[in-house]
Parts: structure tokens; C-alpha cells; sequence
């Protein structure tokens, strides 16, 4: 079992605590009835598979409640950080060599 | 009485207690500290189970859990009857039952030993090949027979009695193995002040100091030294030593899973005392000293009874002083079996002779053993083991060919060598590394926050154990945040070794004798009858992964998870593809270690604590009325009431009529409800529902629909506005917790500045409704400070006073299409309110009803239940609710989805409704529905039944259907292919009863 930081409890609690809530960094369009059928697509149904470190938001559910971003290396499983939801993503990651 | 192969004198048990037990129905007597293995061989009982596939007698390969053939029952009751229960690992109680597996009648007289002559039908990959054809006989032959022949215990048959603790725990050093190393590791890390938990899965600490009679440190016994060293362990607060404890998986971020068995050991251990306790213990660094596990030599009818492991043999004589022969042959490849042969010499026991492979070894156990005059032979296999029930000679050949000889004996011991035991460090997802010198996998890299040392480690030699385990184990405690422990001399200083035993290498694979081109019966792996030849076998039939050759073999795929094969097995196949061993690969290890009952990971989570239930407020009386109850999610709900008499569909159908006629209570308790408050609440509202909501004036209701960003119906309830900033909103009884969960992900994350709070009051809330043409005269009398007139109170309105003296928010609403309310109470009010309304209820005749009385009504109003009616790819419109989308609207969470192409095409399934042709006929929901009944198979099929009642109210069956453009087919008719014949329909309207909507105000 995973142990997550929660940026809003400020410690890290159990993977049983949480809930995956998809990629994150993609902001629902502000104009949303008139978007494309292709920005729409991108927006909607388009997600990233990386094999390596991927952006998701994670919920506290079974905790604070709130929605926050994390870091997580798919390879490893690894949380490499959390941070909380509407902040921008991190420019280097702890431990990334650039 | 001492039973016969009892050395007095040697072993540590005290000899004076005594324990009696039965095998088989035969009885003997042990004594107090023996495991079932070394009961019976002091009682001279090798021959204890038969194997899984050829049915071959087996006896003990092992003293401890890597043990792959003596498996037992052990029956203590009716109830309790635990099969593959390791004799070598189960320790004895007075009154133990066990009894031989997996064979009929008896087990010096097995029936299935005919398999053993017919093993070239079962050579590697006989699942594969032998029962392919043809198919149906895998079913009605080839599985009931391999399930009856093979396998191993049988299952309890009745619910297991026991009960199974469970703890989680966090430390600082969590050390995993109580040999030498762990303890010295122990001893380092706990003297720094952090928290230490050291477990070992054996009943008494010391590994292999169990039978390393030459060790000694700080000037005592090994065994000694660790007693007072665990002692002293104990003895200090910040420390947790678990016996009897297996850690079985190792998981992310030092996450280790231990089962601690609290029980098994003792006669009688009462109720209050659980069987097993689970561990789950996060720590922030682990100490992985598992030892190392030795092989065996891989030779013709290496499995008899009587050969086994020269370490397992040693443990018997000097821990339990047990002697597992009186004419012992000793068949090494390496040092440690020396030891054995001098430790049996030296306690009475004869040694035949020792077989060493080596052309030339020298060192001082090799010249003490020669010293006490055992023969020793250099250069040699056995090539061949004798007997059958048990060995009865090893026959002695030159390892290069040549004539042999045929030595008597009772016993073999047998060593091939050391295998680390890197399970849970592989487990951790630490990558192992082939030692090419001393031909092993060690741990290469650590994936975790962990450290192996000792035996698991590659480290030989005592002293260097110690030294390497001392040193990790302040380390670890170092970066767990300990104080920097300087060494001192006396408590707490390392420990010193003064004498050990040490030796490596050995070899890997089949022995002279078993090599390519031979035919014996040599075996790899016990447990699933993995001989070398099957393992040549898979590699020349195309397997040439090491992954491959395990399945198709099933080498190493046994409970006892390859302890023993692994190695020998890849060392195999390595050879006959003629690569070195790394590029062939070792099979990943995976959790559990060794076998775990579903008990202990269950643990307290059984019978009515397996989910929680979910009660409403008139539960109670619903019981005491005689309510029928169905499951919904975890709710209990009253599914109808029957009467005296009455079954469910007559139960359903008097609901069904007294509720339009008079009126009924219906506990509509479970619905989801979520109020939404704040300055932004309709703002907010807009955005989640399709519905427009800024203009609903305060103590209005509205029916809103909730869509997902994809276009399609999430979710659908009444929402009342109580307030300009505060709406009451109903959703779906099982889409309560998606529904909060979907509006705090658009408010926290898409909406955050719209200034709304939402706030769940599913449970606070009781809803009694009260419908049909009387509702309002039941409730009147009960309510204060509400005019339920119909100009003050028209239908979807929401006021707030009190009933019964209690605050109401009393909703003006109807799911049954008659005149209804739905009253709200603080939950604790809800019974009590519920039996005042029911009491006057009773002046008007009317009646409680339950969930089948509910759907079967707004079916008959074509009222759709979201995810009975509707699938996830149901739009609005697919679900005629076109009116419920706010068409000025610029913007709400599925607007866009809605416009997709697919989602406006025509010829969508359309929700409708249908009527039999025989009213009599009720359709089965979920039917598919056809267009032409005389096509050929398989049909086009253009929609499906979602809703089917019978109305008692219409006086024929009524169903709602989604239909490929459904809309346009009305007065068609359309058909349902069942296998009893086919149902002609005729799609019609939704609505089935008062299609004008009058009695919403009747
Ligand atoms: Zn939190």
C-alpha cells in the first residue's frame, strides 16, 4: 500500500485514504459549447500513457475531501510529489537531474 | 517411555514432558518443543504423504517452511480440519490429530501410485497435451478425474469457527529473519532508542544456530547467545519481537504484510485467543536477514522416504535429538553435509559412507570427519536411491561412469549447496545479480529502503555475518532517526564471534546419473513432480524461457513456491540451451512467502461485518410490519408488505391500486440528498445540471438532470430551492457519493470561484412520502405553520414548519403521478413522525408500500430510474427529457458532449414504451428486441427491455424499452425472441396511466 502526501493535511496517509481522479493539467475549456469537435476530442477523451512520471489529480476522499495534483512515476509506482490543484506544474521535480 | 529414535542427551527439549498424538489413527508420543516432523521421525516414521501427481511416497525433505512433501491435515474438529499443514513447521500439542493426504486406500497402499508407471502420460506439459481433445471430455472426464487423482488436502466443509486478529504497526527498523544476522541487527538498531520490530516465523529465534553445533558467540552456545540476546530484546521498550511470525509480502514503500500464528501450537487455546494475527507494519527501513535455504542433490529416486536434507537432518538431532537413521549416507557437493555426518557420528548414529561429487576438496571439517573414520568417497554420485516406502540403499558409481556399488542404509542426507533467500527482497522489486564465482543470485540493486545481510546476502561465515548485520542495523536506524549509538563495550556491544561454521558453492542442476539423455525419476521439484528429464523435455519442445519452462512444467509453481527447485530447475535448462545462467533469467518471486490462510487476511471482515448495512429510520416498524427487505447498495429497504396470506406479486398489486385509490407511505428515506449553499449555489447549480435554475423562485421544486462532460445522464433527483442561496437537491440512492464526488471535483478544481458549499444530508434527513388522492389529508392534521392549500402549496413546491411538533422540509412532490408530498424529519424523528402519519393513515385506508410498489408506479407513469432505464450512453433526448435542458443555456457540464455527432444522429435508441400483445404476458427485463422474428441467427438486435411490470392498475403488463428511434415507431410492432418463443409487442407512449397529468392534483 502506497503512502501519499496530502498538500492540505501536510502528511502522508494511506493509499486507502485516496482516489484517482485522471491526468492532470487540463483545463476545461472556458468556452466549452464552442469548441471544435477536434479541440474538444483533445480536451475530452485524449490522455497521456507515459511510461515514467505522470501528472494526476488525486482526492483526499477519505480525509480533507480536496483535489490536488501528484507526481507519480508509473514505472515505480513512486509518488515523486504532490501539490495542491490549481498550482502550476512543477518546473523540476525533487531529484530530477535538469 | 523414549521413543525409539530419541538420542538421550542430545537436542534441547526437555524430556520429561511428554505429548501424545496420532498419524494416521495410530498413536505416539512426542514430546513438548517437537514439531509434528521430528515427533514422528523420533518415532521412526519417515513415510508421511504421497505426491500430487505420480502419488510417490514421500516422507521429510526439510526441518522448516521451505518443506515441499510432508503435508498433513491436522483435524481438531468437525469444523476444523486444516489441510497442507507442514509437519515441518507445525508444532506439536498433546492431542494432535493429523492425517495423511492425497491418497486411497491407505497410505503404504495407494491406488494412484499407478500414475507412477504411467508417467510418461504425465510428462511436462501433460495439462496441455494429454486433455486437449476432445473438448467436451475436459469437462465430464479429464477435469473431475485429475481433481479427484491429484491435488493436495481437502477442504474444511463447514465455516471456519476461528477467529483472526489484525493490527497495523509503524517502526522505525523492522528486521525480518531472527538468525544470527537479525538479531545482531536487532541488537545495533534497538540500541539507538528507535523503534525495532524483529520477527521470525520459527517458534524460537536463532535460525540456523539451530543446528550450527560448532557456533559460539560471546563466549556461549550460539543457540544460547541468541536465547539470552532475544531476552534481552524484549526486555527493552522500544522493541517488538513476534515468534511464530512469516513475513509473506513485501510491498511499495516498505509496506510488509506478517502473519503471526497465536494459536496452532496449543492444545487447547479457548475462544478469546485468535488463530492468527495479521501485521501490516510500515517502516521506514527494513533489515532482511531471511538466511539462505539448502538445495538438494538431484539424482534417481532422490524423493524415497529417508532422504533429505543434511541440514534438516542435523536440526533433528540437535535441537530435537531426534536421529533420522541408524545407518545414515551422506551425498554432498559441498562442506555443510560434513558437519551432519560428524554431529550423527558423534551422537551414535553410523555413517555408511559420505559421497562427495567434489575430485579433491581439503578443509578441517573434511579431516575430522575422516578423523572419526567415516569412509569418504571424492569424485562420486549416487546414482540412485533404493527401496520404495523408505530408502533402503544408495548406490555409489564413479561421477565420470564406471562400476558401482550398493551401500545399505536408512537414511540419505543430501547437499547441493545454499540458496540466498531473496524472495522478499525480489518481492521489494530489488533486482538480484548472479554471482558467477560461488554461483548464486544475491541482491544487486534495492528498489526500497531496505538492506539484506547475511546469508540472504551472499555473506558467508559467521563472523562476517555478524559484522555486516551489526553495522545495517545501526545504519538503518541512523536514517530512521536514531541517536548515534557509539559502540560501547558489555550490553549492547557487538557481538563477538568466537567459532562458526562457514561454507558456499555446491552445485546446481541434475547430478551424474540424471544428466541429458537419462530417463530416472530424478526430481527438481517435489511438490509438482518436476523431474530434471521434464525440464530438458520443455526446453526441446520450445520453451526456452525460464518463465515458459515453469509453466509448462509447473517447476517451482507449487505452494512451497520453488524453495528448493528453483535453482536447480533454471540451472537445467540453462544447460540444455547452452547459455549462462543470468541470460536464461530467474522466475520473479511473488507474495506469499509461504502459503496464508484466508482467515488472516479476512481477518474480522466476515458475516455481517463484511460490508456495513445501512438501516432507515422505520426499519424497525417495517420489520414489525412484516416487510419483505431487498439490498440496495448497502441499504436495507422495505421491498413490499405482505399481508396474511398474500404473496409478493399479490402483496405488489393491492399496493400498487390502494395507493391511486386512497394513499400509501413509502420510506423514500435512501434517496441521496446534498445541499447546496452559498451566494454562487444557483451559479453552480447552472453548471451542474442541464436545467436552468436562476429563475426557480424560493419554495419552488424543480426535476433536474445531471449529465457528464460526455453528454450523457449521470444522475437525476427533485431539487427544492429553500432559499435565494440554499437548494435542497435529491439524487439516485446509489449515486449519492458519485454525485457529491462529481460536484466537489467541478467546484474545487473547474469552479473554484464560485463561493458554494456542499454538504451531504443523505442521513440526516428521514423522507417518508405520502402518496395519492388522500396524501394531503393525512399529513394536514400534523402540520404546523404550512398552508397546504393547492394555491399556497401547488405540486413541486417546498415549505418549511414543523410536523408533529418536529421541523419539516415538506416537499409538494410525486414519483407516483397521484397528488404527493414527501416529508423531510431530522432522522431521529423519522420513526416516530412515520407512525403518527401512519396513523392517520389508517383513518383513510391506506397503505405502506415498498420498492416494488414504487417502480411498478412510475413505470405506469413512464418516469425513467437513471441506470435501470438509462446505461451511461442515454442522452436527454434518447430519454424524451428534451424539456429538462435549458435551451438558452451558454453553458453546463455535458453541453458540449450533447452536440457530438453521434449523439444527434438519427436512429438513436430512443426510450418508449411497450405493450404485449397478450396483456397477460409480462417481458423480462433485459430482452432484446428485433424487428423481423423470421431473420436468421443471430438477429439484428435494435434495443432492449429496461422496465417490465405487471399493473395491476392498467390490468396488463407495461413495459419501457430503449429502441432504435424508438420515437418514430410508434403503433409498430416489434418483437422479443425468448427461448420459450417469441413476444410480439407494440411500441407506444411512456406514459401508461393519466397520460394528462391530472392527478398530480386529483
Ligand atoms: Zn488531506
Amino acid at each position: 500500500m502506497l503512502l501519499i502526501r496530502c498538500p492540505y493535511c501536510e502528511e502522508e496517509r494511506p493509499e486507502l485514504e485516496f482516489r484517482n481522479a485522471g491526468e492532470a493539467h487540463i483545463a476545461r475549456p472556458t468556452n466549452i459549447a464552442g469548441e471544435s469537435d477536434d479541440d474538444f476530442e483533445k480536451f475530452f477523451f485524449i490522455r497521456s500513457n507515459p511510461k515514467g512520471v505522470i501528472y494526476e489529480r488525486w482526492r483526499h476522499i477519505h480525509g480533507c475531501a480536496r483535489f490536488f495534483n501528484a507526481v507519480r512515476d508509473t514505472v515505480t509506482d513512486k509518488f515523486v510529489m504532490t501539490y495542491k490543484a490549481g498550482e502550476p506544474k512543477p518546473a523540476k521535480l525533487p531529484g530530477a537531474s535538469k | 517411555m523414549n521413543a525409539a529414535f530419541r538420542i538421550p542427551g542430545a537436542g534441547r527439549l526437555s524430556q520429561a514432558k511428554t505429548a501424545s498424538f496420532s498419524f494416521d489413527d495410530k498413536s505416539y508420543t512426542g514430546i513438548d518443543g517437537d514439531t509434528l516432523a521430528s515427533a514422528l521421525l523420533a518415532n521412526g516414521v519417515h513415510l508421511v504423504g504421497r505426491s500430487f501427481k505420480y502419488h510417490r511416497p514421500r516422507g521429510f525433505l526439510s526441518a522448516g517452511a521451505e518443506e515441499p512433501n510432508a503435508l498433513v491435515q491436522i483435524v481438531r474438529d468437525d469444523a476444523r480440519k486444516t489441510p497442507n499443514v507442514r509437519a515441518t513447521v507445525q508444532e506439536l500439542y498433546d492431542g494432535l490429530t493429523a492425517r495423511s493426504q492425497n491418497r486411497w486406500p491407505s497410505l503404504a497402499f495407494d491406488v494412484g501410485a499407478v500414475n507412477d508407471l504411467a508417467s510418461p502420460m504425465f510428462s511436462a506439459g501433460f495439462y496441455y497435451k494429454t486433455f486437449m481433445w476432445p473438448k467436451s471430455a475436459w469437462k465430464n472426464l479429464y477435469e473431475p478425474q485429475i481433481r479427484s487423482a491429484a491435488g493436495l488436502g481437502v477442504s474444511p466443509d463447514r465455516p471456519d469457527p476461528d477467529h483472526y486478529a489484525a493490527r497495523y504497526a509503524h517502526c522505525d527498523v523492522l528486521v525480518l529473519g531472527g538468525g544470527a544476522a537479525g538479531i545482531a541487527a536487532a541488537l545495533a538498531a534497538a540500541e539507538t532508542g528507535v523503534r525495532v520490530i524483529l520477527a521470525d516465523e520459527q517458534a524460537e529465534f536463532g535460525g540456523s544456530l539451530r543446528f550450527e553445533s560448532g557456533a559460539r558467540i560471546d563466549g556461549e552456545n550460539g543457540f544460547a547467545w541468541a536465547q539470552a540476546a532475544i531476552a534481552r530484546l524484549k526486555a527493552m521498550d522500544n522493541v517488538r519481537v513476534l515468534s511464530r511470525t512469516t513475513a509473506f509480502g513485501y510491498y511499495a514503500q516498505n509496506f510488509v504484510g506478517l502473519v503471526e500464528r497465536v494459536s496452532d501450537h496449543l492444545k487447547n487455546p479457548g475462544k478469546e485467543l485468535a488463530r492468527e494475527r495479521l501485521w501490516q507494519v510500515r517502516a521506514k527501513r527494513v533489515v532482511l536477514a531471511t538466511g539462505a535455504i539448502e538445495r538438494h542433490m538431484v539424482f534417481a529416486n532422490n524423493d524415497r522416504p529417508g532422504v533429505m536434507l543434511a541440514s534438516a537432518a542435523r536440526t533433528y538431532l540437535n535441537h530435537y535429538g531426534v536421529a533420522v537413521g541408524r545407518n545414515v549416507g551422506v551425498y554432498t557437493a559441498n562442506d555443510s553435509a560434513y558437519a551432519a555426518a560428524i554431529d550423527l557420528k558423534k551422537a551414535g548414529v553410523n555413517i555408511a559412507a559420505i559421497v562427495d561429487l567434489r575430485d579433491n576438496p581439503s578443509g578441517a571439517v573434511i579431516d575430522e570427519a575422516r578423523g572419526l573414520g567415516i569412509e569418504i568417497n571424492f569424485g562420486r554420485a549416487v546414482v540412485s536411491a533404493g527401496g520404495k516406502l523408505r530408502v533402503s540403499s544408495m548406490t555409489v558409481q564413479p561421477k565420470n561412469g564406471g562400476g558401482g556399488r550398493t551401500i545399505p542404509v536408512d537414511a540419505i542426507l543430501m547437499s547441493a549447496g545454499w540458496t540466498p533467500s531473496v524472495h522478499l527482497f525480489s518481492q521489494s522489486r530489488g533486482k538480484v545479480a548472479f554471482n558467477e564465482e560461488t554461483r548464486r543470485f544475491v541482491p544487486g540493486t534495492h528498489a526500497q529502503d531496505c538492506v539484506s545481510v547475511g546469508a540472504c546476502n551472499g555473506t558467508d561465515g559467521l563472523d562476517a555475518t555478524v559484522d555486516e548485520a551489526y553495522a545495517a542495523g545501526a545504519k538503518a536506524a541512523k536514517e530512521a532517526g536514531g541517536k548515534d549509538s557509539s559502540v560501547k563495550a558489555g550490553k549492547g556491544a557487538k557481538p563477538k564471534v568466537d567459532a562458526g561454521e562457514s561454507w558456499s558453492r555446491g552445485m546446481l542442476g541434475a547430478a551424474p546419473g540424471a544428466g541429458p539423455g537419462t530417463t530416472v525419476k530424478a526430481f527438481v521439484d517435489f511438490q509438482n513432480d518436476v523431474t530434471a528429464k521434464d525440464i530438458r523435455q520443455a526446453v526441446h519442445e520450445g520453451m526456452h524461457s525460464i518463465e515458459h519452462v515453469k509453466r509448462f512444467t509447473t517447476n517451482g509453481m507449487a505452494t512451497d513456491q520453488g524453495k528448493t527447485s528453483n535453482m536447480h530447475g533454471l540451472a537445467i535448462a540453462a544447460e540444455v540451451l547452452d547459455k549462462p545462467i543470468p541470460q536464461v533469467g530467474l522466475t520473479t518471486f511473488r507474495a506469499p512467502y509461504t502459503p496464508v490462510t484466508f482467515g488472516s487476511i479476512v481477518g474480522h471482515a466476515r458475516g455481517a461485518l463484511f460490508d456495513p448495512t445501512r438501516r432507515t429510520a422505520t426499519h424497525g416498524w417495517a420489520s414489525a410490519h412484516g416487510a419483505v427487505f431487498e439490498d440496495v447498495g448497502q441499504w436495507k429497504r422495505a421491498w413490499y408488505f405482505p399481508k396474511a396470506g398474500e404473496d409478493m406479486h399479490a402483496a405488489v398489486n393491492r399496493e400498487c391500486v390502494t395507493v391511486r385509490k386512497t394513499a400509501g407511505l413509502f420510506d423514500a428515506s435512501t434517496l441521496g440528498k446534498i445541499e447546496v449553499v452559498g451566494p454562487d449555489a444557483a451559479k453552480f447549480m447552472e453548471l451542474l445540471y442541464t436545467n436552468p435554475w436562476e429563475k426557480l423562485e424560493p419554495g419552488r421544486c424543480r426535476y433536474g438532470i445531471m449529465l457528464r462532460e460526455d453528454g450523457f445522464i449521470y444522475d437525476d433527483g427533485v431539487v427544492g430551492r429553500l432559499a435565494q442561496d440554499r437548494f435542497h437537491v435529491t439524487t439516485t440512492t446509489g449515486g449519492a457519493p458519485r454525485v457529491m464526488h462529481h460536484m466537489e471535483d467541478y467546484l474545487q478544481t473547474e469552479f473554484p470561484h464560485l463561493n458554494v458549499w456542499l454538504t451531504s444530508i443523505t442521513e440526516q434527513w428521514a423522507v417518508i412520502a405520502v402518496q395519492g388522492p388522500k396524501s394531503r389529508e393525512i399529513i394536514a392534521p400534523l402540520v404546523e405553520g404550512i398552508d397546504m392549500s393547492d394555491e399556497a402549496m401547488p405540486h413541486m413546491s417546498v415549505r418549511e414548519g414543523k410536523i408533529c411538533g418536529v421541523p419539516t422540509r415538506l416537499f409538494r412532490m410525486s414519483f407516483t403521478g397521484e397528488r404527493g408530498f414527501e416529508v423531510n424529519v431530522p432522522a431521529d424523528y423519522g420513526e416516530a413522525v412515520w407512525e403518527a402519519l401512519w396513523a392517520e393513515g389508517q383513518k383513510h385506508g391506506a397503505t405502506a408500500y415498498g420498492t416494488e410498489t414504487m417502480h411498478v408506479l412510475r413505470a405506469e407513469k413512464g418516469y425513467i430510474i437513471v441506470g435501470q432505464d438509462t446505461d451511461g450512453t442515454v442522452t436527454p433526448n434518447d430519454a424524451a427529457l428534451d424539456w429538462a435542458v435549458g435551451k438558452k443555456k451558454t453553458d453546463f457540464v455535458g453541453i458540449r458532449g450533447m452536440m457530438r455527432a453521434d449523439l444527434v444522429a438519427k436512429g438513436r435508441k430512443q426510450l418508449v414504451g411497450l405493450k404485449t400483445t397478450d396483456p397477460k404476458v409480462v417481458l423480462e427485463e433485459g430482452a432484446q428486441i428485433v424487428e423481423d422474428p423470421k431473420q436468421a441467427i443471430p438477429m439484428k438486435m435494435i434495443g432492449h427491455v429496461t422496465s417490465s411490470y405487471w399493473s395491476q392498475n392498467c390490468g396488463r403488463s407495461i413495459a419501457l424499452a430503449l429502441v432504435a428511434g424508438g420515437r418514430d415507431r410508434m403503433g409498430q410492432t416489434l418483437y422479443v425472441p425468448m427461448p420459450n418463443g417469441t413476444i410480439e409487442v407494440e411500441v407506444t407512449g411512456m406514459v401508461f396511466v393519466d397520460e394528462k397529468g391530472e392527478r398530480l392534483n386529483g
